[in-house]
């Protein structure tokens, strides 16, 4: 493994004061930079070890719903049994993620920062603009079964692979984001990842130094009846070929009052299906309404050459999630 | 004077726990990789870039400038002793043949500076530590003049005519390549019915638990090896070839193996690279593949495009099989495996073609890979039989019992024994198997389309020359030892089990050594022939020793713990046993039966296993637990095979490119449901003396066959090409 320095700061003026070293990236739970690193995918100067700094763990209800930690362990969350009830998507998105070991390690904070597993990123002998800016796409010759239908570019074309931030964006979760100049701001998770474009190196919309202290989901009657649906080859412990987050509120009439849909597999960031939601709300919840939206959520789709399953996983998913919600 | 008889079923037939167990679940059995040395070393290996081409160049300079680097190998110069054979066929770009070769073709490894497949070591790093030569690594860089290398097997088929090298036979029982019996042609011409298909399945790597693994050290002009290796015989030849040194000069360990699935059986690039380390630094080297390197540095699994043709008449029986597989091979190699063998054995049809072709790759050599041939051949098999049956409006079950082989199709001979019938019965009966004409689609559970399905397992009785050493001690015990291995299957126990059962001894007063090359000589552990070899002679030992024991003690009235209480000196006896013509007088094969139901989510086209019974014909069980455990696993290994396991390959680069347990998927727990085996055969009379068969790769063959059945009985779709994941369902749900 390329030589690095680890840095365990006991508060987060600690820790702004020890992310200023140039190449330096912040650890929590480990589990996926370490692979990185290892894979020569990540090349940190010096990793800093958050876990020390007090007040970044817990779950606590709030007027508008529920604040977590950013180091609060996957687990943690996904035993939460007022989160599931309040909630189900979002604790469902948690206990289908990753395995029990990586749940117990993996903080909420890094899990939505996880990158990016498209083969290539992991294979320093292949072009990856995300890993390597300039070096070219592999996947755009290469194999791309697991590649994203929705916002690739000609520069990439890499899947965000996590669970959680889908059902979260579903949801207009925000986060809280602490600066390298310890100012504290709120920005929607919506806003976090960034579309490749022709910079796919950049992920998220974070400034150097930045920290996401916590994570705030407001509760809602759609997030109430909610589910979260991953669809894989094996019945555990892989990344989704499509997942689904869908919440509704539906009248006592079978109106359609509100319609959250999100997917995951499909998109190089989590991918808020709006314009079906919009078709859905006012309708009435039946087959056409869900064949309508399914229909338009895959209506921006792009498929490559071996990823063109994914369109109509998604859509067959969709209405699937929708006729059982 | 009376000589009393050994208590039968003391010790054969009893499920007994492991007797390593223990030592494993604690973490003190050492593999390879867990031995320690005094004053080692570590080496990692440096991989080709490119697939195919030249190293125009490496620059090592960055390497050994970082702190802890001892030195960097490159072809450039590899300690190679002055007495290693000499570069022979080096240059030749097409048509090397390494398989055997005593050296297994590690006289290529930091030879030149070609670059034959990708992965190919070009260098390995040997430091202090295992961080400082990981980075180190990758602080080596190459330059290439690369050519464009030949990754797509269906571009292969379409621009090359498949060959065979001159003079090849079937791996690994040197079978012909092609064979014939009456005329196939005609009689498809003729036939009532037809099946005309293509099916293929995909490159698969092992991907054993424990890494490859070697810790070599020299003293003088000897060479040690611990090694994660499936014969240490046959690595202790391949390693003295390759170095031009005498057998007796190498010694190869290996005490606990951590999964081989054939992959262990020839020895790859890294055994010499840690052999050359050692030497280069004059200190021991342990040198461990990364996850990475397991799909690139050693063999796999080759992929398959095979074509079934059955004819049959208005009643079912089959009146013509031909059974025509092309493989790719790497292009320094010829590797040909036995993919149509068992269709020449399974089912009474008068005309049986099989042939066996090869394209050349830019690829690793392939080698075995858990049922070799078998794995993929029985499942376009019994696809294809399962078609027939669909076609033909007949029960699966009645189709293979119409078509029963009462003996050996292959010759005029009987089967040394054959519980296939009674697997059909018993698994249909476990199974709850409803008798009657496949109907697609015909249940339905929300979201799930339910089906079911069943296939045929063969595999042949394969038995090699074995030797083994028994001493009897004068405190009652008894050391017997035989140079095979236990790569988890249960040797340590179940070779016990033979002993204490032929001595007469409790089965506590036997302990049995293995994986020395110190040790009496025994085959590679592979072709499912352990027992068949190692096990007879085991028990011939152990005759031996016993009668000696008893006839030296007459007053011991033939009971050996009375007799060695006689004795001072500890006694011992060596037996070599071999095959006779048993081949030649019977057709000596393990059967078997699998029946499973399956779901096929009609929205997702998702594939769950429900259910699964599996019923086998393995004649003489040793231990009841071991063996099921091999037959679980085996069958574990079919679901994989049939709903997942695929080595991507990057047809740009050459590289594969799903190399990790993440990305290259096997299945898990959650996978997998309770799966019911049962042995339905007592022994086999004739096969060796202990009356076994090999089960070692009984469970996988068929098993993906049962499970593809079972999906076009769910949803009506046949797919032809594994594995059966969703995007290939999907389309047509």
């Amino acid at each position: 493994m390329r030589p690095f320095e680890l840095a365990r700061p006991d508060s987060l003026a600690g820790a702004m004061a020890a992310v200023q070293a140039p190449g330096a990236m912040y650890v929590a739970g480990g589990t996926t930079i370490v692979d990185l690193v290892r894979a020569g995918a990540e090349r940190p100067s010096r990793l800093v070890d958050i876990n020390r700094i007090p007040g970044l763990v817990g779950v606590a209800r709030t007027e508008g719903g529920f604040r977590i930690g950013a180091l609060a362990r996957m687990a943690d969350v996904a035993a939460d049994e007022t989160v599931a009830a309040a909630m189900p998507a979002v604790v469902q998105s948690l206990r289908l993620a990753a395995s029990t070991q990586i749940r117990n390690m993996a903080s909420i904070g890094g899990n939505l920062l996880q990158r990016t597993r498209c083969p290539y990123f992991r294979k320093p002998d292949h072009g990856c603009n995300k890993r390597t800016p300039g070096s070219g796409c592999a996947a755009a010759e290469g194999d791309d079964k697991a590649a994203a239908i929705f916002g690739a570019s000609g520069a990439c074309r890499a899947v965000y692979p996590g669970d959680l931030a889908i059902a979260l964006i579903a949801f207009d979760a925000e986060l809280e984001i602490a600066s390298a100049e310890g100012e504290m701001r709120l920005m929607p998770l919506a806003d976090l990842h960034r579309l490749p474009g022709e910079a796919p190196h950049l992920d998220t919309t974070l400034a150097a130094g930045d920290l996401i202290t916590a994570l705030r989901i407001p509760a809602s009657a759609s997030a109430r009846r909610s589910v979260y649906c991953k669809v894989r080859d094996r019945a555990s412990y892989e990344f989704a070929l499509v997942s689904v987050a869908a919440g509704l509120d539906v009248d006592g009439s079978g109106l359609i009052r509100d319609a959250r849909l999100a997917a995951g597999g499909v998109g190089t960031v989590p991918w808020r299906l709006t314009e079906a939601e919009q078709a859905l709300i006012g309708t009435e919840h039946g087959t056409q309404a869900w064949a309508r939206a399914a229909d338009l959520a895959v209506r921006d789709a792009v498929p490559g050459r071996q990823n063109a399953y994914k369109v109509d996983l998604l859509k067959r998913t969709l209405v699937a999630v929708l006729r059982n919600l | 004077m009376a000589t009393r008889a050994i208590p039968p079923g003391a010790a054969i037939g009893r499920p007994l726990d492991r007797v390593d167990g223990l030592a494993k679940v604690t973490g003190q059995a050492r593999y390879s990789a867990d031995v320690p040395a005094e004053g080692v070393a570590f080496a990692v290996a440096v991989n080709a870039a490119v697939a195919r081409g030249r190293v125009a160049s490496i620059d090592t300079s960055r390497a050994l400038a970082h702190r802890g680097v001892l030195t960097v190998i490159t072809h450039a110069d590899a300690p190679w002793p002055d007495h290693a054979p000499a570069r022979t066929d080096l240059e030749e770009p097409e048509g090397g043949v390494l398989w055997g070769r005593p050296d297994q073709g590690l006289h290529l490894v930091l030879r030149d500076d070609r670059v034959r497949y990708p992965g190919q070591p070009i260098a390995v790093v040997v430091a202090e530590t295992l961080e400082a030569a990981e980075y180190g690594a990758k602080l080596v860089s190459a330059r290439y003049e690369a050519q464009i290398p030949r990754s797509d097997l269906d571009a292969a088929l379409r621009t090359q005519t498949p060959f065979l090298p001159p003079g090849s036979q079937l791996m690994p029982a040197g079978d012909p390549v092609d064979t014939r019996r009456g005329d196939p042609e005609t009689a498809l011409a003729q036939a009532a019915h037809t099946v005309d298909q293509d099916y293929s399945t995909p490159m698969e790597h092992h991907q054993q638990m424990e890494p490859h693994a070697t810790l070599a050290e020299w003293r003088g002009d000897r060479l040690t090896l611990h090694d994660a290796s499936q014969g240490v015989h046959i690595r202790q030849g391949a390693i003295a070839a390759a170095f031009g040194l005498p057998r007796e000069n190498v010694r190869v360990i290996s005490k606990f193996v951590g999964g081989g699935f054939g992959g262990k059986g020839r020895a790859w690039p890294h055994v010499v690279l840690a052999a050359l380390a050692a030497r280069a630094v004059a200190r021991p080297v342990k040198l461990v593949l990364s996850r990475d390197q397991m799909s690139s540095m050693v063999g796999y699994r080759a992929a398959h495009r095979q074509r079934l043709r059955l004819g049959a008449d208005a009643d079912g029986r089959l009146t013509a099989i031909a059974h025509d597989n092309i493989q790719p091979t790497a292009a320094h190699d010829t590797y040909l495996e036995a993919t149509a063998k068992s269709t020449r054995a399974l089912y009474a049809c008068p005309n049986v073609s099989t042939s066996h072709r090869l394209v050349r790759f830019d690829v690793g050599v392939p080698t075995s890979t858990r049922a070799p041939g078998k794995a993929p051949g029985i499942f376009a098999l019994e696809s294809a039989m399962d078609e027939l049956a669909f076609t033909t409006g007949i029960d699966p079950i009645e189709l293979r019992l119409t078509n029963y082989a009462e003996t050996d199709p292959r010759a005029d001979r009987p089967w040394s024994s054959k519980g296939l019938r009674a697997c059909y019965a018993v698994g249909a009966d476990r199974f709850g198997w409803e008798s009657g004409p496949i109907r697609p689609r015909r249940r339905r559970e929300e979201p799930w389309l339910i089906g079911r399905g069943m296939a045929s397992s063969v595999y042949p009785g394969f038995r090699a020359p074995a030797t083994a050493r028994c001493t009897l001690h004068p405190d009652g015990t008894a050391h017997v030892e035989s140079g095979t291995l236990d790569f988890g299957v249960g040797t340590y126990t179940t070779m016990a089990q033979v002993a204490a059962e032929t001595l007469g001894l409790p089965f506590e007063k036997v302990r049995f050594d293995l994986g020395d090359s110190a040790l009496p000589e025994a085959p590679v552990i592979g072709s499912s022939r352990t027992m068949a070899s190692v096990g007879s002679a085991v028990r011939a030992a152990c005759q031996q020793a016993r009668a000696a024991a008893v006839q030296r003690a007459p007053d011991s009235d033939g009971d050996l713990a009375a007799a060695l209480a006689t004795i001072d000196v500890p006694l011992t006896a060596e037996a070599s046993v071999a095959p006779g013509d048993e081949w030649d007088r019977f057709g000596i094969h393990a059967f078997g039966a699998h029946f499973c139901e399956v779901g096929v989510d009609a929205d997702t086209g998702i594939v769950r296993i429900r259910r699964y019974v599996t019923a086998m014909d393995g004649g003489r069980i040793i231990n009841p637990k071991l063996a099921r455990s091999q037959i679980v696993g085996g069958v574990i290994w079919g679901i994989g095979m049939a709903l997942m396991e695929e080595t991507r390959t990057d047809l740009v680069t050459g590289q594969n490119v799903n190399t990790s347990f993440a990305d290259y998927l096997i299945p898990v727990n959650a996978d997998i449901p309770d799966i019911d085996v049962v042995f339905v055969e007592p022994e086999d009379r004739h096969a060796n003396p202990l009356g076994v068969k090999g089960i070692g790769e009984l469970g996988i063959v068929g098993a993906a066959g049962a499970i593809a059945n079972a999906v076009f009985d769910a949803t009506g779709l046949r797919i032809h090409d594994l594995p059966i994941s969703p995007d290939k369902l999907l389309a047509a749900l």
